[in-house]
Formats: structure tokens, sequence, C-alpha cells
């Protein structure tokens, strides 16, 4: 009888295209997306996946351990881990600016601009893959070639990384701690990585009012607040990229800052995936903490995050390249702007006064 | 009529994937993974002529690829609820990507 009735079957233009579209073999019209299905009442068992782990995961081979993080700190703001003994780790990311440094775009040792801004490494544990262009898949990997010349800090040294192990291993406090937190691995350029990836897993965001909200605490967020979080979920989209838990995608999108109008613009993500869509495109990063990183953007270029939403309501300003994932159609009002920043202010966690660490001597 | 018309079936069937037993599969892109019957996975074993459908189940777009000699590919950006087709002609091994999504990995192994 199907066959029957199929036998008869005339096809008008709109069934052509229809089933064009189902095979693959004409692209459908780009429409935007947003169906997170979010009931937004604190508690809500449908916000549930925003809530991250307990603890960053760690590699088999470097497990989390009191004295590796501790180590790793001691690290983090230890000069003689650089090749000119003037830089560390700190130097950029002070954990008295979320981790960042404050600046547009960082500089670096004897005033070298990089012409990037320097990102958080506020929950960094949780992500898929690090730096602006993704070049570093783990936290350990990225600690290795950071030691690296003339990489990070070791930027305007002529000192190589084997120099440095050697320095480091005169500290026998050093040995000594090393011996306790990797037991027969040694004071070796992999272990200090191992060290350092350990204490950068430590430095969480997740007991924000946002967070407490979505546990159940009712009075964690203002009425604006919620109202900006269905904002930025419905009608901004912005939970496209920035998704559940980390408010970031592991992805990479050119999101049409006037930067990348540049005859000399930043390629980001290109210069690892030779993807025409890759050209201009960087990492997607967290908004956890993030009104303590201003400015934003990887160029530094807006100030607040009032500019950030005017940026993205603009549906970018340089389209020649744009992420499909960036929406065109949206239609914010002054308040949902106001709104949507007011619920960015709320994925601060209070964090505990930050303790320096004392450096081993000899 | 009937007769022909299953002649006609078969013959452009074989003509177009070189064969007869070639089957379509699907596999998913949903929460920035490969998913094939509702699981992740990593790697695929298919045979040569087999069709893959790659069907976009995240609410955002994705845009799949593969460098791989065996099958070069690159199916744009697509979204939520859309698909695309690719026939896999060469026996090998195909590294498939998102161009997006750096997580996103699928080994297709072309026997």
């Amino acid at each position: 009888m199907m066959l029957k009735s199929r036998k008869y079957r005339t096809f008008n233009r709109k069934d052509l295209l229809a089933q064009a579209i189902a095979f693959g073999l004409v692209a459908a019209p780009m429409v935007a997306q947003a169906d997170a299905g979010y009931v937004y009442e604190a508690g809500h068992a449908s916000l549930k996946e925003w809530l991250l782990p307990d603890a960053a995961p760690s590699p088999d081979d470097n497990k989390y351990s009191e004295k590796r993080a501790n180590l790793g700190k001691q690290l983090f703001f230890d000069p003689r881990l650089s090749g000119t003994g003037q830089v560390t780790c700190a130097s950029c990311h002070f954990p008295e600016r979320g981790w960042a440094d404050g600046l547009p775009t960082a500089v670096r040792f004897q005033g070298k601009n990089v012409g990037l801004a320097t990102p958080t490494i506020i929950n960094l544990g949780y992500n898929d893959v690090l730096m602006w262009d993704g070049r570093m898949p783990n936290l350990e990997k990225q600690g290795f070639a950071g030691q690296g010349k003339p990489a990070d800090i070791n930027a305007g040294s002529t000192v190589e990384p084997e120099v440095v192990i050697e320095r480091l291993n005169k500290v026998k406090a050093y040995v000594k701690l090393f011996e306790g937190a990797y037991p027969g691995e040694g004071l070796t350029r992999e272990s200090v990585a191992k060290a350092l990836a350990a204490f950068e897993r430590t430095i969480v965001s997740r007991t924000s009012p946002f967070d407490r909200w979505v546990k159940g605490d009712k009075s964690a967020l203002t009425e604006q607040q919620v109202k900006g979080f269905k904002a930025f979920v419905e009608k901004a989209k912005c939970v496209t990229c920035h998704l559940a838990p980390n408010f970031n995608d592991g992805g990479f999108h050119n999101i049409g800052l006037k930067s990348f109008g540049d005859a000399d613009h930043n390629a980001g993500r290109f210069k690892q995936m030779k993807r025409k869509s890759m050209d201009g495109a960087f990492k997607t990063p967290t908004l956890r903490d993030i009104n303590q990183t201003a400015p934003y953007f990887h160029d530094g270029s807006a100030a607040t995050l009032k500019d950030v939403v005017e940026h993205y309501a603009l549906g970018g300003m340089v389209k020649t390249n744009l992420s499909p994932s960036l929406p065109q159609d949206i239609a914010l009002t002054a308040q949902d702007k106001d709104d949507i920043v007011a619920f960015m202010n709320a994925l601060t966690s209070e964090q505990p006064m930050f303790v320096y660490p004392v450096l081993p001597q000899n | 009529m009937a007769k022909r018309s299953t002649m006609v079936f078969f013959t452009t069937t074989l003509a177009m994937t070189g064969n007869l037993w070639a089957q379509e599969l699907v596999v998913d892109q949903k929460n920035r993974s490969f998913v094939k019957d509702g699981a992740e996975i990593k790697t695929l074993d298919i045979k040569v002529g087999d069709v893959i459908r790659f069907k976009n189940e995240d609410p955002f777009f994705h845009s799949i690829f593969s460098e791989s000699e065996t099958a070069k590919f690159d199916l744009g950006n697509y979204p939520k609820g859309q698909s695309k087709t690719v026939t896999f002609e060469k026996a090998g091994k195909v590294d498939i990507e998102c161009a997006i999504h750096s997580k996103m990995h699928l080994t297709v192994n072309v026997k």
C-alpha cells in the first residue's frame, strides 16, 4: 500500500529542497541555536550540569598530592626557574589580578609585548586544551614547553633550560622536596612541569554565587542576575560557546574583533590548524571569575564586561571570517545587557586570602 | 517495469558504491564527541563503499573534516539537526576531527 501511494507521489520544489538538505547536497539555512531547556529556579535539576567536579582531573602519572601542589606553588613563584633569574610564572599570572595581569596584552621581560592578553589560569585543570591557539594539550606539556628557550618565563634569556635545572639541583632543599613529592623521578624538566601542573590544578573557582544558586540557595543570585542568566542562555545565546560547566567549549572561534581586520592580524588557531575558518580564531575562555580579569578578549580590546556584551550585540565588527556560532540575529535591550553583566558578576568565587610561599634558599 | 526498476536500482547502487553490501552508518556529534548507537566512539571499522552520515545532535555548530590521504573531505559548518554524508571509497585509516572543537577525534579503519 505504501509502495503504491509512493508511486503516485509528486514532488514540489520544497520537497526536493528538503531531500537535498537531508542528503547533505545543499546546506540548510544557518539557524540560531540555543536549546538548553533550563528551568530558571534555584536548585532545579536541569541546571546541575553547571556544577564543576570537586577536583580537576589529573593524569595517572601526576595524581594530586599536597606535597606536589605545595612544591609546584614554590616553583611558580621562584625566579630561579627562569633563565634570567628575574622572571616567575607570577610575573604575568598575579593571584591578586585573577591570575592574569590586568594588561590589554602581556609584556614580558625587557618590555617585549607578546601581542596577546595573559589568560587567567583559573580552572585550567578542567580544560580540554590550553593556550589561546590551543597548541598545548595539558598542563604538564605546557609546563615543560614553558621552560624552553625563549618561551614564557625564559623570554630574554640565552640560558638553556638544562642549566636552570642544574641550578635548581644545587638547592638541596628542592632536591629533598622533589624526592618527597616524586620519589625516584629526580629534579628534572619533566618533574618541574608536573609539580607546576599539580599546583595549577588547585587554582579553581567553583563556589560562586551562581554555583550556590544552582545548588539551591535562592538568595545567592538577585532577581536581575537570574534574568541575566536567562538572557545569557536564550536571547544572547552566549551559551553556544560558553557551555556548562566551565563556561567554555574547548573550541576556537573568530569573534570578529576589529584587530582581525589588520593586515598583520594574529592568525590564532590557524597556526595550529590550517583551515580557513580558524584564521583569527582563538580559544573560548572561561567566564568564571571573569570580573577579576579585565580587560577582555585575546587582544585586550574590551575594557569592561559591558563592552564585551556590546560587541556581541553587534554580532562582531569584522565579519569576513566570522564563527558560525556568533549569533547575528539577537536584539538585546539596554536592560538585557545590564542583566547579563550582572549575571557575569555572579560567577566569581570568594577565595581565602592568598599566601605566597617561602622559597627554599639552599 | 518493476524488474527494470530493480535492475536500475542495483546498477546505480553498484556504480555509486562499488559494493552491493555497502551500508550507511550514522555517527552523531553529541556533547562534543563522536557517538554511535548512543555510545561515544574513538574508532570505527567499516568496509570500502560504506557511507557515514555525520549528524549534529549538539545545539551548536560542528565542522567535521579529514586530511587523511585515504579520504580527504571537509563538511563545513553545520548546525543541530543537519547531517552530511561521506562515502569511503579506499581502504586505509582515516583520522577525522572537528575544526572547532579540539577534543573531537575519530579514527575510521576502512577495510
